[in-house]
């Protein structure tokens, strides 16, 4: 266990060095931030000095060494836009992004594994059907389209929730979450259900496929020939058995909610890290596109890594290291 | 049944409810952008210059239509030819209380060029300055190295701090509130990035007085999301309506639309001064001579552009056809420029007599994300070039690739935006006509590197001859001069659409900007 623990942390230091050179290099190749940033009527004298003052006249290698050696001690630079350090930016987004990212996920499990179960049970009469049908929408509709149409349905036209923005925070220990007050939980509920839908989908379908592969197993059948009752079947032993590559699935489709929350906090306008990475991309913030997505692969990283740790605890046929 | 029937019903009273209660004294505006910074002289750029006006004053304003108007000097007068002298308002208070005085003025003077890693300053409206005499706490002169006429214009482009509240403090003070104390209409309570600004009402304020006792700032950047808040009465004010939503916001009747023609101007800047052009080759695909060196074929090309359908369809009439760089009745406009009518037999036989009767291949480049239907306009135009024989190649690209490539020359033909913010035309001449001179600093925005010798020595004089009439006069010889030559081709200006609930209205600026002395309560 220790020694794969330690070969993964190294891999994902050679893999963190990789996509910091292919990360700079690529942001470096898009353009010029200067001549987004610069007032159109600026003399070239404040060009050349603005240039100078925000390094980017040095060379390529220059320019990523210097980054790379504040990189190993947690800075990451300061945003050319906001004059302050990019990380500390990133972090200020972050609550909201994993705020909107854990209510999904909430959702997507409390709604998606009960929905799937039933779906599985029920799999030939008129409720199964139309949990599918609505599971099947969920994978197809676009983001951002449900998003509009859910803006348009309730706030719009019936006017019952708030169109955007994050509403009223409360801290808590130090954080700022909108869940706790009336005003956010209604700013909440439109954005988590759109990013919430596809991942609901999902999870319908996985257990929805468990149910129905477990009640044709032999423990189900023995189960009923000693006469529990179909609630207990169901509710404890088929539940702990679809549970686990429902988790699975789910655990890794956290870092996609986190890292590619994109589209719905555009649409909503949730003060989030997707939408902060959008805006800069816009003006190509180029400390704040590095600092972002080496953030995000190192919690890919992360996760992944304590995937492969749980399931190894989760089921023990499943060995760490090495299986010569 | 009947039980549940009332929760739902209690609950759905109890969400419409929250909506209604929003305190009517409050107002909410969705903006298409946030200011980087709240440090009003580290980044000038439209957002963070128009929320500057919110917390601090000019010395000397703009009104709607850019004109000026006295701020915080109400008087202002050249008493020599290199000295400007300003009478500074009385009775003038920060939001903290302590007086304003010219001791503000020379400070902010001063801290101007030295804000740290500024990606774009103020620098260029005090370079002129050679020392700043404080007469008395409120008289000021400004000695220049040269007459600068253009001096009350530069000091209303930027606002003032308090030496007090800001001295020995950084981007990030202002940031935090800390020293973002100013003079003007509203006092900071709270900025949150990315959700919203909470500004309270300063009740000490020297100017009019605001209705709101609380303005509240939302940076909606979805344009879809932006009208749905409006609609759906989650903000009472929204800027920058997408041209598209303009018909239908019309016919809802709890909405009330405001138009202003703007200073943006849509045009082209063809590559008029190398001989080989990057993305000109003649029909057969062979290297040519770059024809744009001919100013017969800027004209051809300038003729064969269709104005009045481009404002009429793709800009759904939010747009007027440009004829110079400012729209007319600015200072420095020409009446005698009208914008050019469209021609293409004019243009063809132009070609024709510039060597080319059968034109010749291009491509355009242009944004896809910068000014409204940028993409479209580039497109519309190409198919206009095709017609009159120059075949023409459409190229968009995001602004964040477009503009460096454009810098770097990598263009022949580029369709670009230019909003004058000193609101009057040397400032465009200046950028956009004047040779490329980095010594002399103009033509930084001259990407198509057009170069007129007699242009560049009208705008010089210009540049130091103080007499108003004198001044103006040499502009709109140099403008005449520049534009009669095709250095560039303008295509139009846009129309800003503001959208209000019903019960405001707003008068429209022609920079753009929105501010809460032009929000009309009816």
């Amino acid at each position: 266990m220790l020694a794969f623990l330690i070969r993964r942390i190294t891999q994902s230091a050679v893999v963190l060095l990789v996509m910091s050179v292919l990360v700079f290099v690529g942001v470096f190749y898009i353009g010029n931030p200067i001549d987004i940033l610069i007032a159109p009527d600026a003399t070239p004298a404040e060009y050349a000095r603005a240039v100078s003052e925000l390094g980017l006249d040095k060379p390529l290698w220059e320019q990523y060494f210097v980054f790379l050696k504040g990189a190993l001690q947690g800075n990451f630079g300061n945003s050319f836009v906001y004059n302050e350090p990019a990380l500390q930016i990133i972090l200020t987004r972050l609550p909201a992004t994993l705020e909107l990212a854990f209510t999904a996920m909430f959702m997507a499990v409390f709604l998606g594994i009960p929905l799937g179960m039933v779906a599985g049970i029920q799999h030939d009469n008129w409720i199964g059907r139309n949990i599918m049908r609505f599971s099947i929408l969920g994978f197809s509709l676009p983001t951002f389209w449900v998003g509009l149409m859910l803006i348009i349905i309730f706030s719009v036209q019936l006017g019952w929730l708030p169109s955007g923005g994050r509403g009223e925070t409360v801290e808590l220990m130090g954080i700022p979450v909108s869940f706790l007050t009336w005003d956010g939980l209604r700013h909440l509920i439109l954005p988590a259900t759109n990013l919430a839908l596809f991942k609901t989908s999902l999870a319908i379908r996985l257990s929805r496929a468990g149910v129905q592969e477990n009640l044709q197993m032999d423990y189900v059948k023995f189960a009923r020939a000693k006469g529990l009752s179909n609630t207990r079947i169901i509710g404890l032993h088929v539940m702990k058995n679809i549970m686990i590559p429902v988790i699975t699935v789910l655990g890794m489709e956290l870092g996609n909610l986190i890292a590619f929350a994109v589209v719905t906090e555009t649409i909503f306008s949730w003060p989030g890290m997707g939408k902060l990475v959008i805006d800069s991309i816009g003006v190509l913030d180029r400390p704040i596109i590095v600092a972002y997505l080496l953030i995000t692969v190192t919690m890919f990283i992360f996760i992944n890594l304590l995937v492969d740790v749980f399931y190894s605890i989760l089921d023990p046929r499943v060995r760490l290291g090495d299986e010569r | 049944m009947r039980k549940q029937l009332l929760v739902v019903v209690a609950v759905l009273a109890c969400l419409t409810l929250g909506i209604s209660s929003a305190l009517a004294k409050d107002l909410t505006l969705g903006l298409k952008g946030e200011p980087t910074s709240l440090d009003p002289h580290f980044h000038n750029v439209t957002n963070n210059n128009q929320q500057a006006l919110y917390l601090f004053d000019k010395l000397i304003r703009q009104d709607s239509r850019q004109k000026l108007q006295p701020g915080l000097a109400v008087t202002w007068k050249p008493i020599a030819d290199t000295t400007w002298e300003f009478k500074l308002r009385k009775g003038v208070t920060f939001h903290d209380g302590s007086p304003f005085t010219a001791e503000d003025v020379k400070f902010t003077l001063e801290r101007i060029p030295n804000v740290p890693n500024s990606p774009s300053s103020f620098t260029f409206a005090v370079s002129a300055i050679k020392e700043v005499e404080i007469v008395d706490p409120l008289t000021i002169r400004v000695h220049t190295e040269n007459p600068a006429p253009l001096l009350p214009r530069m000091f209303a482009s930027f606002t003032i701090v308090s030496k007090k509240n800001a001295q020995g403090m950084t981007t990030e003070d202002f940031n935090s509130g800390k020293a973002a104390i100013g003079t003007g209409p509203y006092k900071l309570v709270e900025w949150v990035r990315g959700d919203r600004t909470v500004y309270a009402r300063n009740d000490a304020y020297w100017g009019e007085k605001s209705p709101w006792e609380k303005i509240i700032i939302r940076p909606i950047t979805n344009d879809g999301t932006r009208v749905a808040s409006l609609k759906s009465g989650d903000v009472d004010l929204i800027n920058f309506v997408p041209p598209a939503d303009v018909k239908h916001l019309e016919k809802d009747s709890g909405i009330k639309l405001s138009k202003s023609a703007s200073t943006r101007l849509i045009y082209l800047h063809l590559d008029s001064n190398r001989d080989v052009t990057p993305t000109v080759t003649g029909n057969d695909g062979s290297v040519i001579k770059n024809p744009m060196k001919d100013s017969r074929v800027r004209k051809a090309i300038s003729k064969a552009i269709n104005r009045e359908a481009i404002a009429a369809r793709i800009m759904e009439g939010l747009a007027i056809p440009a004829s110079q760089m400012v729209p007319d009745g600015y200072a420095g406009t020409s009446t005698k420029l009208k914008a050019e009518p469209y021609d293409p037999q004019g243009a063809k036989a132009l070609l024709t007599e510039a060597g080319y009767p059968d034109g010749f291949k291009i491509t355009i480049h242009g944004p896809n994300d910068r000014y409204v239907n940028d993409g479209d306009i580039a497109q519309a135009i190409a198919q206009m070039l095709t017609k009159v024989g120059i075949r023409t190649e459409v190229n968009t690209m995001p602004k964040a690739v477009y503009f460096g490539r454009a810098s770097a020359l990598e263009f022949s033909l580029m369709l670009v935006g230019w909003a004058t913010d000193t609101g009057e035309q040397s400032n465009c001449l200046a950028s956009l006509l004047h040779t490329y001179d980095k010594e002399k600093g103009f033509g930084a925005s001259n990407r198509g590197r057009y170069s007129n010798p007699l242009v560049d020595q009208k705008l010089e004089e210009a540049l130091v001859t103080v007499d108003p009439a004198k001044h103006n006069q040499l502009i709109i010889e140099a403008t005449e001069i520049g534009i009669g030559d095709t250095g560039i081709v303008p295509i139009h200006y846009q129309v800003n659409v503001w959208g209000s609930r019903k019960g405001l209205a707003y008068n429209g600026r022609t920079d753009g900007y929105t501010l809460p002395r032009e929000i009309i309560v009816k």
